[in-house]
């Protein structure tokens, strides 16, 4: 239960920077982390102890193979998760980007401030 | 333009290497360990490394942006096309290609073709979007010397 | 079990020093840290898969963030701090967590896994499928919806990228 608890931390530290920082660069790191902890809880679920990677090798015994074996289906999820994790991040990176040609800040009370 | 000689001709010899490892890690994906997500990001890191070290414009005449923007709509039409040939025999989805021999390159009927497409879409979206925010950063950077140079906008907007 | 607790005791204060600190070109190299921290972790944890991915994946992104941050002014923006929000946030944040821990103790011990469907995919995956990986024959095969939608994700994020970033339609002269 310590683990979780540790990867849930991980977890609330992203939100706190997404939501007391003003920077917003920090806000797209802190959405990285959030993103990073959501997937190491999924992999943690289905870890078991002692455990080998789901992947079949010839000459293996499919027995002791299926007894054996991680849960493939989280990762199977996080493996989707982490590129469209990609695309978001590039995404709002270049929105960020055209807010800083625009008001020539990164800071979002002075952009909310110059708007109008 | 780009790096120094030494960066230039490591990365010709290395570059046919890193495709030759992201092309091996999606044909076999479905028997070790990789498939087409990893695969695609390698191929990008690929492209990405010859924009870091040759600079963009030789990036772009490798692969121009509209291609690589077709090339993603062809790799989602690939996909959905793979999932449609399931009615051939059932359901969407369906893997009604002989499974062949386990263990061998010919063994999981349509799964390749569908780690191909995915790759496909991975490579063209990602680079697409990365020759985008690189051209625009040009602007945020020194907005002044590049505003006035009509060649060098008239080149970006025939680009996008 | 303790190469666990110390990778993520390292992910967790390279999280702490990216949030923190003041210079950005540091706290994107933090984030790295955290990233490549994580790879290594799943790799312990049974996912070789999930781990080629995320270096790569976390490559791509550094290149990007820094690429992002080193051709502005970063200057550090916090003249002011701004208490209230801080506190405030930092006790919500707790109460969260606290709550969090209650839900902890309902959940199965860490190396317990449940397996109540993946037992089937494992057992039948390869006669099935024909895919030795089972994670491929689930993103393919059994759940291939998702790897639909994914695809459709990434097509849209392509366009909406291509949306804002692109320079026609603006006539020049004309700040908008």
């Amino acid at each position: 239960m310590t683990i979780y608890l540790m990867c849930f931390f991980l977890f609330v530290m992203g939100l706190y920077c997404l939501i007391a920082k003003k920077h917003l660069i920090k806000k797209i790191i802190g959405i990285a982390i959030l993103d990073y902890a959501v997937n190491l809880f999924l992999i943690l679920i289905g870890y078991k102890s002692g455990g080998i990677p789901p992947v079949l090798f010839e000459g293996m015994n499919k027995q002791t193979f299926s007894q054996q074996s991680v849960d493939p289906l989280p990762q199977a999820l996080v493996l989707t998760s982490i590129v469209i994790s990609l695309g978001v991040l590039i995404m709002m990176v270049s929105i960020a980007l055209r807010l800083y040609e625009k008001y020539k800040t990164f800071d979002t009370s002075e952009i909310s401030r110059l708007r109008g | 333009m780009g790096m120094s000689l030494i960066v230039k001709k490591v990365t010709q010899f290395v570059i046919g290497l890193i495709f030759l490892y992201g092309i091996n890690i999606i044909l076999f994906g479905h028997l070790g360990v990789g498939g087409g997500f990893a695969g695609g990001v390698i191929l990008t890191c690929g492209f990405i490394l010859i924009m870091l070290v040759f600079g963009r414009e030789k990036a772009i005449q490798k692969m121009r942006t509209n291609v690589a923007h077709f090339l993603s709509c062809i790799g989602a039409l690939a996909f959905l096309a793979i999932a449609l040939l399931g009615y051939i025999d059932g359901t969407f989805f369906f893997n009604f290609i002989d499974h062949g021999k386990e263990f061998h390159l010919h063994s999981a009927g349509l799964i390749p073709f569908a780690d191909i497409a995915i790759s496909i879409i991975i490579v063209s979206a990602i680079f697409t979007i990365f020759v985008l925010l690189v051209f625009f950063g040009r602007f945020v950077g020194d907005a002044e010397e590049y505003e006035n140079d009509e060649e060098y906008v008239g080149n970006i907007d025939r680009n996008l | 079990m303790l190469v666990f607790y110390t990778l993520l005791a390292i992910m967790i204060l390279g999280s702490i020093v990216a949030i923190e600190t003041r210079n950005l070109l540091s706290s994107v190299i933090s984030v790295g840290i955290v990233g490549f921290t994580l790879s290594i972790l799943f790799l312990m944890l049974g996912a070789p898969d999930l781990a080629i991915t995320q270096v790569v994946v976390e490559i791509l992104a550094l290149v990007i963030l820094i690429r992002a941050t080193i051709s502005v002014d970063n200057t550090a923006i916090e003249k002011h701090r701004d208490t209230f929000a801080m506190v405030s946030s930092l006790v919500f944040v707790g109460l969260f967590l606290v709550f969090a821990s209650y839900a902890f103790l309902e959940m199965h011990a860490f190396g317990e896994s449940l397996m109540r469907t993946s037992q089937h995919y494992l057992d039948n995956g390869l006669a099935e499928t024909g895919a030795s990986n089972i994670v491929t024959s689930i993103i393919l095969d059994y759940r291939a919806y998702d790897t639909l939608g994914e695809a459709t994700v990434l097509f849209v994020s392509v366009l909406g990228a291509t949306v804002i970033m692109r320079r026609i339609g603006r006539k020049r002269g004309v700040n908008l």
